[in-house]
């Protein structure tokens, strides 16, 4: 390394003696000090932007959050924050809506997000195939992905409607009779999932694609030498070697489908939108969270909702890696029965 | 999170793995997860119709945005589009600000995009290839702040926002998003793989310091990498919709905030609210037909690693 020789040298001759040293002499440590500097500095620069922009909007206010949740605030005197203590957690937990919101949340998550997966893995298993003009399938089911939360929920909205709406009328053309999507319990929260699936298969089978394209091709010969049909290929071959990246997707749909807002906000819009539909039946925490804050203008129970997700989230990764490690040994397990 | 994994795996594949081989490999018909196998019809029937349940909400957006109210709310709905659609287009234009919004998105998304690019490939480089102390878990620490939802902050954060004089401002959706932690990710994981050390001790051994190893070799072999990154987040950031529709307002809307506040008015037009949406979406659209392929690749390189 050309950097490190000088600076060895340099190190040598260091201590005190350098201010008799020739002018050129002190200009090389001079030198060799800052491209030390430089070389250990650099990394700690190049890194430094993500830390403090994260910091700065991200865990400063995370953590602020718990502070304000402790508090009255409103929106139209945002300087004064006057001490409540538990009272904001008290009025939240106490609050039916809230609980509504949660388990809302919860259903509407896993309704979009176990029928999404399995979809994206099956497609992505389609896209495994040689296929003619395949980077054409790709871009096809990834351009949901392309459309924003706010046209796709839109658009959908629109799709949903009781009276003519694109759903309903192809029901009705089998015979079925028309479904009031909006306002039904379930009808609403499947609904709901509809758009998050629709936004999001493709791109969760394109990340599948890559996975099982990284699996090396000898397994699938010595299974197949071993007479392993075909679905025993998949299901003993391609899903062990995609395990990480199905449980990545996991995470990240997870998270996901507690951050809806868009799609609950539009389905029905207006003031139906802020509360998550007339009996709250597709009401998602953002949504309760809103509400509160913004509609309502008292940010601090909206704070103490932030917090509540956050303990949310925690529990479910905590289930996360509990099922994480469960899958890691059952995976492991040598010898199980076909 | 599995994300954190040091080990570089192999690069992906984009394109379909040419015959090799020849006919005397009879065993390549027997392989199974689809690995060469050709698709057959089922698999093109099947693709045909996730691609019309892809397409088909798009071209429906089209076909409201172009046709009368009373139309697209008929017990039967249209399927064809019609010709209202210059008038339609012009009466959101006027009626939800959206001249000053697609200015707004522009001036947000591409600001985001130069920071996230600049920032990105820095600390991907740094993360890639350069030794210092605590390197692992700061990596770490990066991957973790993808787990956390921006719902959390948002309530100090408005605060905030208003306390430096942003409130309602662009200022305040550009400066929280200016990082992303996938793509410090992305770029790492690129240049592990397409910066050879070699190319880093040659330039040093030229004398280059640092940051002129950044600017003349760095930045040349990442560009492919940022090219990819810099859509993603392009699409990503013209999409965004939480933080925006708290923090912006109807007098400084972007795109997504005046689409939202189009639909939330007391009676809105709902073939007035379709034009809207496809003044949304048709840039990213475009987008997508030009550089379909490189975003598909970046996707599908960016994620897999676990």
């Amino acid at each position: 390394m050309a950097t490190s020789t000088p600076t060895r040298d340099a190190d040598a001759q260091a201590p005190r003696t350098s201010k008799k040293e020739p002018t050129a002499e002190r200009r090389q440590l001079w030198r060799s000090r800052l491209w030390r500097f430089d070389d250990k500095a650099s990394p700690y620069a190049y890194i430094a932007p993500f830390f403090l922009i994260f910091g700065a909007f991200g865990l400063y206010p995370l953590l602020y959050t718990g502070w304000i949740a402790l508090h009255r605030v409103s929106m139209t005197g945002l300087d004064s924050m006057e001490w409540v203590g538990w009272e904001n957690f008290d009025k939240i937990l106490n609050d039916p809506e809230f609980w509504t919101s949660v388990s809302n949340t919860f259903l509407i998550g896993v309704i979009s997000t176990v029928p999404q997966l399995l979809m994206a893995l099956g497609l992505a298993h389609l896209l495994n195939y040689r296929l003619r003009a395949s980077t054409f399938w790709r871009t096809i089911i990834l351009t949901p992905y392309a459309t924003s939360v706010a046209s796709a929920a839109l658009v959908f909205a629109l799709v949903f409607r009781a009276d003519g709406g694109l759903l309903n009328w192809t029901l009705g053309l089998v015979g079925f009779d028309p479904v009031n999507w909006a306002n039904g319990h379930w009808t609403s929260k499947l609904a709901i999932s509809i758009i998050v699936i629709w936004r999001w298969t493709g791109y969760n089978a394109l990340i599948y694609l890559a996975a099982m394209q990284a699996v090396p091709n000898d397994l699938y010969e010595a299974a197949s030498l071993d007479g392993a049909s075909r679905w025993q290929q998949f299901r003993k071959v391609t899903i062990p070697s995609l395990r990480p990246t199905i449980l990545f997707t996991i995470v990240i749909s997870t998270i996901g489908s507690m951050q809806l807002f868009g799609e609950p906000l539009l389905l029905e819009g207006g003031a139906l939108g802020a509360t998550g539909g007339n009996e709250n039946q597709y009401e998602t925490l953002s949504i309760y969270l809103y509400n509160y804050g913004w509609n309502l203008g008292h940010l601090g129970p909206a704070a103490a909702v932030a917090w509540a997700m956050l303990a949310l989230l925690l529990l479910i990764a905590a289930a996360n890696w509990i099922v994480g490690r469960f899958f890691r040994t059952s995976a492991v397990r040598p010898g199980a029965p076909s | 999170m599995t994300l954190t994994s040091p080990t570089p795996t192999t690069p992906v594949k984009l394109a379909p793995t040419p015959r090799s081989g020849g006919p005397s490999r009879p065993s390549r018909f027997r392989m199974g997860a689809g690995q060469h196998l050709k698709g057959g019809p089922f698999a093109y029937a099947a693709l045909a119709v996730v691609g019309f349940g892809s397409l088909l909400p798009l071209y429906w957006t089209l076909v409201a945005a172009s046709r009368t109210q009373d139309e697209v709310l008929a017990s039967t709905p249209p399927f064809f589009p019609g010709g209202k659609l210059f008038a339609n287009l012009q009466t959101a234009w006027e009626q939800a600000n959206l001249g000053k919004a697609i200015v707004n998105s522009i001036i947000v998304s591409s600001s985001i995009t130069l920071a996230t690019l600049f920032f990105c490939t820095l600390a991907g480089y740094a993360f890639a290839k350069m030794r210092f102390r605590g390197r692992g878990w700061l990596m770490t620490a990066v991957i973790a702040t993808l787990t956390i939802p921006p719902q959390l902050s948002v309530v100090p954060l408005f605060m905030m926002m208003s306390g430096l004089g942003w409130g309602g401002q662009l200022e305040s959706v550009i400066f929280p998003t200016l990082v992303s932690a996938f793509g410090v990710f992305f770029m790492r994981q690129y240049l592990i793989e397409a910066l050879p050390y070699e190319l880093i001790e040659a330039a040093k051994i030229d004398g280059a310091n640092n940051f002129r190893i950044v600017r003349s070799v760095v930045l040349p072999v990442a560009r492919p990498a940022m090219m990819v990154l810099g859509m993603l987040t392009f699409v990503q950031a013209w999409n965004d919709f939480f933080w925006p529709y708290l923090a912006l307002n109807q007098q400084n809307p972007t795109l997504q905030v005046a689409l939202g506040q189009l639909s939330a008015s007391y009676t809105p037009d709902q073939s007035i609210v379709m034009a809207g949406a496809l003044i949304s979406t048709l840039p990213l659209l475009v987008v997508f037909v030009l550089f379909g392929k490189k975003i598909v690749g970046g996707i599908m390189s960016g994620a897999v690693k676990g």
